[in-house]
């Protein structure tokens, strides 16, 4: 059976990682590829880096830390933030990324989508959605960081990348998003009911019975969590053995004798 | 398999670095095969294909690539195939109807059906890969069934069962890889699944290079 995946999320700004990573031990916390590291050997499913850089010269940085990752870490690595033209994309999936995630330049020229589906296959594009509910009782999408509104409907945005050609959808509620109050479980359902690529649901993961909410009744295949990882809150394999505990497939690494 | 030299097949489609940083933690020495030429000298083929059946059909031949890759596998040299690499040796895809593959197994590809249990597609994530006891050098030191990570859409309907290496289920039961003698190739993707994956390549070019 195809496991649910758990995603440690890892912002990073000019090179540095910029949450707290103190608990995993490291000799540089503040280093991506270190960071990257003890998730890979706590037995993360995936990576994802989110630059939140804001200098084009200061991504630069990112190809780097990136290239060094891949040299070190045997996991798919998915790379957003700041990522626009699909010569953007083919430098960090050059760098060793294997995924490149888009989310207003998605939607300001949603051709890029197919362009990136037709250069590089559509498992290597992830389309991230940041979506609010409106008084209409449905979700409206953000974009530029959740700070601009669109017309556009998160549900039938989502049908329309997967259209495209995405390969997977990165959905953040920006309601549930920094509460700790647990994911938007009816939004997540109402886009993994309407698409046929996976989804991974993100914003507001305080506990890990939340995340047993979104994996069932959501019907996410993924979640993506950051801060109750970064702060020690629970390790990679707590988070599973609690999910497996409440009948969710997950992945143990296993420990094995030829290794190293 | 220190001595052993491997080529990784690169006909400009994908990123190869994730598996050229992966063979050479296992210790091993590959260098890449852009031209017929770059076929000599080298003791393993390495195939770790993406993009679309025909598409690679297509730029191979055009690449002059096509024929000596076929010559390779008709006699029987070291080969390990992966993703598309694997999925290339058979007859045919649904994926690019009319498109000869490079038949050096039989059966054709096909594609999941996402009608069925709501099945996402892309097959995206870890599966449970269970390995057949006959083929034990091959996933020696692993646990059977190990996880490993998949990435695709489409999944070869392998005729000759006595060549399946390991099953893995996805709304249907399929090969995710096979083996014989000088031959391994598998449908997830080693170089992306951990220690394990790595254990696994360390395995494979051990019984290669035996």
């Amino acid at each position: 059976m195809l496991t649910k995946r758990i995603i440690p999320c890892l912002d990073v700004h000019a090179g540095r990682v910029v949450k707290g990573t103190k608990f995993l031990n490291l000799r540089d916390a503040g280093d991506p590829v270190e960071s990257a590291k003890a998730y890979n050997d706590q037995g993360a499913d995936e990576l994802v880096f989110l630059d939140i850089t804001a200098s084009s010269d200061e991504r630069k940085t990112m190809v780097d830390v990136v290239a060094r990752t891949a040299a070190s870490c045997f996991m798919p690595l998915t790379v957003g933030g700041g990522i626009r033209t699909v010569a953007d994309m083919r430098e960090m999936l050059l760098a060793g990324a294997d995924k490149v995630g888009i989310n207003t330049s998605a939607v300001k020229t949603p051709h890029v989508i197919d362009e990136a589906a037709e250069a590089f296959g559509c498992q290597c594009l992830v389309v991230a959605i940041d979506a609010k509910r409106n008084e209409r009782g449905s979700w409206t999408v953000y974009t530029h960081g959740g700070r601009t509104p669109t017309e556009l409907d998160a549900v039938e945005w989502a049908a329309e990348v997967c259209r495209r050609g995405a390969g997977e959808i990165l959905l953040t509620s920006m309601d549930a998003d920094g509460t700790k109050a647990g994911y938007d479980i009816e939004l997540t359902r109402a886009v993994s009911e309407a698409v046929t690529i996976p989804v991974i649901a993100s914003g507001g993961a305080g506990n890990l019975d939340h995340m047993v909410h979104v994996l069932k009744e959501g019907k996410a295949d993924a979640v993506l969590a950051a801060s109750i990882f970064h702060f020690g809150q629970h390790t990679v394999d707590e988070v599973k053995c609690h999910l497996e505990k409440h009948g969710v497939p997950v992945r143990h690494a296993p420990r094995l004798s030829t290794a190293h | 398999m220190s001595g052993m030299k491997l080529g990784v097949l690169d006909y400009g489609a994908g990123n190869l670095r994730s598996v050229l940083n992966a063979f050479e933690t296992v210790g091993a020495h590959a260098s890449l095969v852009t031209k017929p030429e770059d076929f000599d000298g080298i003791d393993v083929l390495v195939f770790p294909g993406q993009g679309a059946f025909g598409d690679s059909v297509r730029i191979l031949k055009k690449r002059e690539l096509w024929a000596p890759l076929k010559q390779w596998l008709q006699e029987k040299r070291p080969y390990l195939g992966i993703c598309l690499g694997y999925q290339l040796l058979f007859e045919s895809s649904e994926e690019s109807p009319g498109v000869e593959g490079l038949c050096a197994a039989k059966g054709r590809v096909r594609k999941f059906d996402p009608t069925a249990d709501h099945l996402k597609i892309p097959h995206m994530g870890w599966n449970r890969v269970n390995w057949a006891n006959k083929f034990s050098p091959w996933w020696d030191g692993l646990p059977n069934p190990t996880h490993l990570y998949f990435v695709h859409s489409y999944y070869p309907d392998v005729e000759d069962q006595s060549e399946v290496l390991c099953t893995t289920d996805y709304g249907v039961s399929f090969a995710a890889g096979i083996a014989r003698e000088n031959l391994m190739a598998v449908q997830f993707h080693p170089e992306k699944s951990q220690d394990a994956g790595l254990a696994l390549l360390r395995n494979a070019l051990k019984v290669l290079a035996d």
